[in-house]
């Protein structure tokens, strides 16, 4: 339980979980963001509409996945960094997953990194794909990472390996 | 010396600021004054995004919205800014503020009316050796980490899981400093869940309905003796622990800064909700004496977002008393009423909401 733990276990995302069929279709936005706070710069964020107008500042958003292409404008237009997106089937093996990230020294293209659950737990390495510096918000980054597909829906965040440090 | 206003703003945080910017062009003679050596209280400290809407800086980090008010601030010419300067007592016999500035210059500052923004303290906690170095309050640590560049300590227990709590560990990680554990002694996380998700994805726990029961060490903090407490927050027997860290930090809550309105006699409540004793106000943050509005942390604690919209109201609400008014000032405080309320309502909202029910009043303007 989230309100317990300060991570939330999979099945509180409830409608935010895409199904297996989106996944299919390729990458979409997955909002991590299950609690009223009086917040809403997400629904300004996507150019395509795909997240809903709130009726009050304290609304959870709600998405339209048929909508979402899985662009990420959305990621660094949230405050709460609680903003993913997942491309489930990216190739063979792997999953593309983008995350934002306010932490330096940012990892760089090319690097493996450790994967992090939403508890913090490692859970694997990746590759990061791509380090994204957007344009609402330049101290932060969007990081692409390829991660093995059965952690698509586990990783939440990148720590610079060990041995990366100079 | 004597120095004569139309609008006294005390404290140049973030509703101060706002209260001031309500106020350019209105040609009132607006003075603000603070006891740091800059303007923008607690904002020039957050280094996140700030939530809330466009019209409240959504996603603009809250340091830079204290450089962007500073900047509105200080370009007007009917504002001016004393800094250093601590309002240190209101004399009702000749109606001024005493002001002390930099420790050596003594003022009479007379006013036409007073909006009072000094914000809040922090509150500690009770428990064996807390007074030992190495423990701090949560705001000393982001004013040592965030303005002066000053690693408070290297491996940190954090007391505390409202947003503070959450957002002062985010920052401590960012850092590079080591958070062990983030403690509450309530059974629920306080803060936003994003917030809590941020440090529990970088690996902190948070242990809820857990605290810290003795510190220990010598001469410096050496480790905690931490705690489980049973639903009725007592300690139950058996379940001590002692962890090693070199600093503990206390993020237990704030308190209005409220001596100033006591002088000036204002009615005040004790609302546990809004963190102690809170000045009676009427929807214009006009409090029970007429010259006197209050806005920001002092008038209940709460978020910078909130302190902001307070601080826009009781500045035009001083420009209408005044006679000095834009043609829209109606429509404008309505607006900022609605904001406000909006950011009330839900569940995050409910305490907020139980508590300012306890202070509306209708005084009148």
């Amino acid at each position: 339980m989230f309100i317990k733990n300060g991570y939330l276990d999979i099945d509180e995302l409830g409608e935010r979980m895409p199904s297996e069929e989106r996944f299919e279709q390729g990458p979409v936005a997955i909002l991590e963001c299950i609690q009223q706070i009086p917040c809403n710069p997400c629904q300004n964020a996507c150019s395509r509409g795909a997240i809903l107008p709130f009726q009050s500042i304290n609304d959870t958003p709600t998405i339209d996945m048929d909508k979402c292409n899985g662009c990420g404008n959305c990621i660094s237009a949230c405050p709460g960094l609680a903003i993913f997106v997942v491309w489930k089937n990216y190739n063979q093996e792997n999953s593309l997953i983008k995350l934002p990230l306010e932490l330096l020294p940012f990892p760089e293209e090319g690097d493996s990194v450790e994967l992090m659950n939403r508890k913090g737990e490692k859970v694997g390495t990746g590759k990061v794909i791509k380090v994204q510096k957007t344009k609402q918000n330049s101290k932060s980054r969007v990081i692409w990472v390829e991660v093995p597909k059965k952690l698509a829906m586990d990783v939440r965040h990148v720590a610079r390996s060990n041995n990366h440090e100079k | 010396m004597r120095i004569d206003c139309d609008v006294l703003i005390i404290g140049g945080g973030p509703a101060g600021l706002c209260a001031a910017r309500s106020l350019l062009g209105t040609g009132l003679k607006v003075l603000i004054l603070e006891r740091d050596p800059f303007l923008g209280g607690q904002l020039l400290k957050q280094t996140h995004m700030f939530f809330g809407s466009k019209e409240q800086y959504a996603g603009t980090r809250g340091f830079e919205i204290g450089q962007i008010l500073t900047r509105e601030v200080q370009a007007s010419p009917n504002i001016t800014v004393m800094l250093e300067t601590v309002a240190s007592g209101y004399y009702p016999e000749e109606n001024f503020i005493l002001a002390l500035e930099k420790e050596k210059k003594l003022y009479q500052v007379y006013f036409k009316k007073v909006i009072v923004a000094t914000g809040a303290s922090e509150k500690s906690l009770l428990f064996e050796g807390n007074d030992l170095p190495g423990i701090y309050g949560a705001g000393a640590v982001q004013t040592l980490m965030n303005m002066y560049g000053v690693m408070p300590g290297k491996d940190i227990i954090m007391i505390g899981s409202g947003n503070i709590g959450l957002i002062v560990s985010y920052q401590l990680l960012q850092a590079g400093v080591k958070v062990k554990a983030i403690l509450e002694a309530a059974p629920t996380v306080g803060g936003y869940f994003v917030h809590a998700a941020k440090v529990s994805r970088m690996g902190i726990p948070i242990f809820t309905q857990t605290t810290v029961k003795r510190a220990l060490g010598r001469n410096a903090l050496e480790g905690v003796e931490i705690v489980s407490l049973d639903s009725k927050w007592q300690y139950v027997p058996g379940t001590e622990r002692k962890w090693p860290c070199d600093t503990l930090c206390l993020a237990v809550g704030l308190s209005p800064m409220s001596e100033l309105l006591w002088q000036f006699q204002c009615e005040m409540r004790y609302v546990s909700e809004l963190g102690g004793y809170v000045a009676k106000r009427n929807p214009f943050m006009q409090t029970t004496h007429p010259d006197v509005y209050i806005a920001g942390d002092v008038s209940g604690v709460e978020e910078a977002s909130s302190a902001m919209l307070e601080g826009t109201i009781a500045g035009f609400a001083v420009s209408k008393a005044l006679h000095k008014m834009l043609d829209s000032v109606d429509q404008v405080i309505q607006n900022s009423q609605t904001f406000l309320d909006e950011m009330h309502v839900g569940t995050i909202g409910e305490k907020i909401r139980n508590g300012l029910a306890k202070v509306e009043v209708d005084v009148c303007l």
